[in-house]
């Protein structure tokens, strides 16, 4: 028996009708370690985390902490064994203070009445030592989200938790903030807490964890040091064969060879997310918006997209200078936007995979003009055979559909309109990487075809791998543009951290 | 074997299964307990018995429920305000026709003025209603109380707190019968607003666009929907719909009375909404099954009555059967029985062999 | 989206909650002062005439108390108004045509409350029904239980009963007749139970467990889950509470009207909601005040009595600027949270 263990799974399976979630999967953690748990979509990671915090039983298997076994039948079980867990959207009551959101339900008390002096003194105390800038009495809405987070990981601290699970949870942060976290994990790492981290980020594994458990299909691939596992072989083992295709898809697409601008804004802006700002797209050209998480690069195309009213300057399409009041002015305009949250913003999850690809065809057509069902029959299936979606039939709900695959729809959706300009919010997010290869491919086929296209993803080697020019924001501000040598990794991490003259 | 199985899966996986079965079971306690339930006699060419005064009687129900239909699938939400909108409608018809007066004998103004200014009282409190859920984004039910409590006040402020009785011919066929036609005018009415509505929804898109906006109103949005506009529209077409029940319900009283017309019949239009398998959390709908709800909830009224069960006594009944529906089409409740029957299955050995 | 990641905001500025609660105190004090002036001589400036604002709403106080923390949860109670009409029946049938003692009316009174908590509760924290349609239904139930029981109405004439009805209890304040006799001001029992209540709501609402749960389930029930509360049990418990509230308010409402019959204290619930939200309940949840219902309270009563003493207005009319004022202040909270959700 290995030393120091605080958290072993043995022998995990777990079934969901018709899936098997997890295959007789092995996890250990160790007393003072960081162990990222990768994988793809649908490798299995969150299952495994919601079989250790009992959210879902499992068949076969075995949970042991500290060598004794333990059934957890509900996270809150699960935190009473000590095993707590930060999710990316925060789980803590806004109306509430910051003291409360770090003692409820166990509030220290008085004669059966709640301290509340002593509760604010000691989470100021505990606040202080894990160097959180907040004020115990302040009200959480009040406090920036990073800030959140940390105090949602301050209370699973002093909860005594001896295995810290942090699901995604830099998702939402911009550099800076991760910084602190990860300085705040460290911190804990020392006093000998045992984190569980699961993240899509590779760089941050790299700057963080010690291991690395790797998933793939329900099944366990390995477990690694992280000294001992190079970044490639490290995406290998998650996607499970070498991808050729992750090479250069570009170099086959020619650059433009005359300009002609699809959309121009100038001095376009919206108060309160977007300083106004300048924006060219060509047609047949594939534009990038680079920028951390808001940094006003789902903003900029918000608000050209109408989706939040643009309140100062101009916007021309194809020359001719236009109003935009809302969505369907763009839409009109023969504009099309893919937003950055799938299942928020995205998805009609009761609809079916037919009527999610008419939807927006039908909605720019009006009211009184309705598709018939042959008209959207043949819409649905063109599209479900050019994506090469996955779904039982036409009729099936959206919803039953994977992320990926519900992706595709929505590209379908808009591919139906035939747009002359089509913006791509995070489009491969949360998607394996077979079909994120096959989407940047699409966006460079359809570029070729004379579509201009707006190109916004999180990942910079995914942007240089389809955009010829990239628009960089930082704090609600365009500040520049790289285009030719200019696009290089490093290129851009300079222009976003700063680099650039503004213009 | 399994042919039948399937066959008969299919059946039951049919929308408007439900809903059927509910009415049929209850025609057939009726048919039990009340003798000659089903019988029907002609009297002078028109037909009489408990069937026609089922079919007769649910008029206004199932106007009502078409609109609390829309109301509740494009908002997630009811309308509780139906049966108070139904007394302004009626009191300012009535007010029109009686040009103030308590009792008149001869109309003071034309019937269609006094219609046309009761639907347009009625879709203004629609409106009104609209602009609160759908601008304002209050939950509807919070909403629509407001003038669920303060509706018939205004309708008693209208007919300055008394009845109004327009008793004349020409008023009262609209409840009644148009000369020697054997079908009831309130059955006419209720059939043509039915296929109306039904024809819009189908023949323009707005059917979708109500799903749409029901399930998801951020993406709706974004696909170019006028998400506000659109629960703003069932609100107002919910308020006139209700303005033509109220319209009937007073012919066939011939008078506006504040306080008794569309009493609770808001929690039958709920109810017929809920049985005809629409879930109330919004989203996809059923026209058809709203309506068969509503001949069903009408169904159980008479039966009730022809069991002595005095009108004040009859929301017990209702509510209890409001309860078993939710009861039954909340998703906790069929989850725990889905688990239930997985395990009396797993119970079985596995003979049949996996799929 | 973007800028929820700003630094916080470290002015310190009036919280929306507060702003509420000050609208609402100072509408009922401008109204009340009007009142005053406009009445004198109808005696609206007598300090009975402030109390009578208790007397008569005592019953409504503890409803409204049950209502509030059912909408801090996230939820609504529309069952209340017919409760206390079948609570007033139960116990006017009980005392009058089956003799039994004024006790056993309010053991009943309670236990029917309880009863209306636990079944509705159930539905809603254990199956969860939306709260509007099973309240709905709880509403429509109790008023034809009413029915089922006597369509006629029933007086009570039981002695202890009235004998505790009509138990002055003199306070040291009052006015003077004119031949300057001095006329203290009195109230009733049901004025100290409620007051009563409204105490013990504010603090188990600060100061208990509970009641920092109920906060947290209405802000965000998710995250109190995750956090170790139990969601259900929570909020089973404030529908137990609010039905056992509304069995004892609608046994003060009794004391206060002596009578049972079908058509009783219909719109209780709307008063119980205006006076919730009114007094800055939010109806999304997580936010409200009891001591701000308080104030909801009082406003409801200072317009009955106003239009009351004005004489010839109809009734109809405190019903509907009740809605009006609701209506303004839902609107009011619906702005406010927009402004914030903007932020």
């Amino acid at each position: 028996m290995e030393e120091n263990v605080v958290l072993s799974m043995k022998d995990i399976s777990k079934t969901f009708p018709g899936v098997k979630a997890l295959q007789h999967v092995d996890f250990t953690l160790r007393k003072g370690e960081i162990h990222a748990l990768m994988g793809e979509n649908g490798a299995g990671k969150s299952t495994l985390i919601k079989v250790l915090t009992g959210v879902h039983e499992f068949q076969t298997g075995e949970i042991t902490m500290d060598g004794q076994k333990i059934v957890n039948k509900s996270p809150q079980e699960a935190q009473k064994n000590g095993i707590s867990t930060v999710y990316q959207e925060v789980n803590l009551c806004p109306n509430l203070t910051v003291a409360e959101n770090l003692f409820i339900g166990r509030e220290p008390r008085k004669a059966g009445f709640i301290d509340w002096k002593t509760m604010n003194k000691k989470s100021t105390e505990l606040l202080q030592d894990l160097k959180i800038d907040a004020n115990a009495t302040d009200k959480l809405e009040d406090v920036s989200l990073a800030r959140q987070q940390m105090i949602a990981i301050a209370r699973a601290v002093d909860m005594q938790c001896k295995v810290l699970i942090l699901d995604e949870p830099t998702s939402s942060l911009d550099d800076d903030e991760v910084a602190k976290l990860f300085t705040l994990m460290n911190r804990l790492k020392e006093q000998g807490v045992g984190i569980i981290f699961v993240t899509h980020f590779l760089e941050q594994v790299y700057e963080v964890c010690d291991r690395i458990t790797v998933l793939r299909n329900g099944e366990l691939v390995g477990e690694y040091k992280v000294k001992e596992l190079p970044r490639v072989q490290l995406v290998a083992k998650m996607m499970g064969k070498d991808f050729d295709d992750l090479a250069d898809i570009k170099s086959a697409h020619e650059g433009l060879k005359e300009f002609i601008p699809v959309v121009e804004a100038e001095g376009l802006g919206h108060q309160g997310t977007i300083k106004p700002f300048d924006f060219t797209v060509h047609k047949g050209e594939v534009v990038g918006l680079s920028g951390l998480l808001g940094s006003g690069r789902s903003e900029l195309v918000r608000a050209i997209y109408g989706a939040d009213k643009a309140d100062s300057g101009t916007l021309k399409v194809n020359g001719k200078e236009v109003k935009i009041k809302a969505p369907i002015d763009a839409m009109k305009l023969g504009m099309a936007y893919l937003p950055e949250d799938r299942k928020k913003d995205g998805i009609i999850a009761d609809l079916s995979v037919r009527e999610n690809i008419i939807i927006a065809l039908q909605a720019k057509r009006g009211m009184f003009r309705p598709m018939s069902r042959k008209e959207m029959e043949e819409a649905a299936d063109k599209y479900i055979d050019m994506l090469q979606i996955k779904t039982a039939s036409r009729e099936t709900p959206i919803k039953s559909l994977s992320g990926g695959n519900q992706q595709k729809v929505i590209i379908g959706r808009w591919l139906l309109t035939n747009p002359d300009y089509l913006i791509l919010d995070e489009p491969t997010r949360g998607i394996d990487i077979g079909t994120k290869t096959e989407i940047q491919k699409l966006v460079l086929d359809l570029a070729d075809k004379g579509m201009a296209v707006t190109f916004i993803s999180s990942e910079v080697e995914e942007m240089l791998r389809t955009c010829s020019r990239m628009a960089i924001l930082r704090d609600g501000k365009k500040v520049g543009e790289l285009s030719g040598d200019e696009l290089s990794q490093e290129g851009i991490m300079k222009a976003i951290a700063g680099g650039v003259e503004d213009e | 074997m399994s042919n039948q199985k399937s066959g008969l899966k299919k059946i039951t996986s049919m929308r408007l299964f439900m809903p059927i079965v509910c009415l049929l079971v209850i025609i057939i306690v009726a048919t039990i307990t009340i003798p000659g339930f089903l019988t029907i006699s002609f009297q002078n060419g028109v037909p009489y018995g408990y069937p026609v005064d089922v079919i007769n009687r649910a008029s206004e129900l199932v106007i009502l429920a078409v609109g609390m239909t829309l109301v509740t699938a494009a908002s997630g939400g009811q309308d509780i305000s139906v049966g108070a909108v139904m007394a302004v409608a009626a009191a300012v018809c009535c007010q029109i026709l009686s040009g103030g007066e308590v009792s008149v004998n001869s109309l003071a103004a034309p019937i269609i003025l006094a219609f046309l200014a009761a639907l347009a009282a009625s879709a203004l409190c629609g409106a009104f209603n609209g602009f609160l859920v759908a601008k304002l984004n209050i939950q509807p039910m919070v909403a629509t109380l407001i003038l669920y409590t303060a509706g018939r006040g205004i309708a008693q402020l209208i007919t300055n707190g008394q009845i109004t009785y327009i008793r004349v011919d020409s008023y009262q066929i609209f409840g009644s019968y148009i000369g020697k036609f054997p079908i009831p005018t309130p059955v006419i009415i209720a059939v043509v607003v039915v296929i109306i509505t039904y024809l819009i929804l189908k023949k323009t898109a707005l059917g979708l666009y109500i799903e749409s906006v029901g399930i998801n109103g951020t993406a709706s949005r974004l696909v170019g929907l006028n998400s506000t506009m659109i629960k703003f529209l069932t609100y107002v077409i919910c308020g006139i719909l209700a303005g033509i029940a109220g319209f009937v319900a007073s012919s066939r009283i011939y008078s506006a009375d504040a306080n008794n017309i569309g009493l609770n019949l808001e929690m039958d239009a709920i109810l017929a909404v809920a049985l005809g398998g629409n879930v109330l959390g919004g989203g996809k709908f059923s026209l058809m099954g709203s309506v068969i709800g509503a001949y069903t909830i009408q169904a159980l009224t008479t039966v009730l009555y022809g069991m002595n069960v005095s009108s004040d006594q009859l929301p017990v009944y209702k509510a209890i059967v409001v309860v078993i529906i939710v009861v039954l089409q909340s998703p906790v409740f069929q989850k725990a029985l889905a688990s239930r029957k997985a395990k009396s299955q797993a119970a079985k050995p596995a003979a049949e062999g996996g799929n | 989206m973007g800028n929820k990641n700003k630094t916080a905001m470290p002015k310190k500025k009036i919280s929306a909650t507060g702003f509420l609660l000050i609208i609402t105190i100072a509408l009922f004090v401008v109204m009340y002062a009007a009142g005053m002036v406009v009445f004198s001589d109808k005696g609206f400036a007598k300090p009975q005439m402030f109390f009578n604002l208790f007397v008569s709403n005592a019953g409504l106080l503890v409803i409204a108390l049950g209502q509030t923390i059912v909408m801090i949860t996230g939820g609504i109670d529309i069952s209340v108004g017919s409760v206390t009409a079948l609570v007033c029946m139960v116990s006017a049938f009980e005392m009058e045509n089956m003799g039994m003692s004024a006790y056993v009316a309010v053991a009943s009174a309670l236990a029917i409350g309880l009863a209306y908590g636990v079944i509705q509760g159930f539905l809603v924290s254990y199956l969860e029904i939306q709260p509007f349609i099973v309240t709905l239904a709880g509403m429509f139930f109790g008023r034809g239980m009413t029915a089922v029981i006597s369509t006629e109405m029933i007086s009570i004439k039981n002695e202890l009963f009235l004998a505790w009805a009509n138990f002055k209890i003199n306070l040291p304040i009052g006015s003077y007749s004119k031949r300057g006799k001095f006329i203290p001001a009195y109230i009733y029992p049901t004025v100290v139970i409620a007051i009563l209540i409204l105490i013990i709501i504010i603090l188990v609402m600060k100061y208990s467990k509970f009641g920092r749960s109920v906060y947290a389930i209405g802000g965000n029930s998710q995250s109190a889950l995750m956090m170790g509360l139990n969601v259900k049990k929570t909020k089973f418990k404030a529908y137990i509470l609010d039905g056992f509230l509304a069995g004892l308010g609608g046994f003060l409402f009794c004391l206060n009207s002596c009578a049972g019959f079908v058509e009783q204290a219909k719109g209780l619930e709307m008063d119980a909601i205006s006076s919730a939200v009114i007094g800055g309940t939010l109806l999304s949840g997580g936010v409200g005040v009891p001591f701000g219902t308080l104030f909801g309270v009082l406003i409801k009563g200072t317009i009955q009595s106003l239009i009351t003493t004005q004489g010839t207005l109809s009734s109809w009319w405190v019903r509907i600027v009740l809605s009006a004022l609701l209506c303004f202040f839902i609107i009011l909270q619906a702005i406010l949270g927009n402004i914030k959700k903007k932020k």
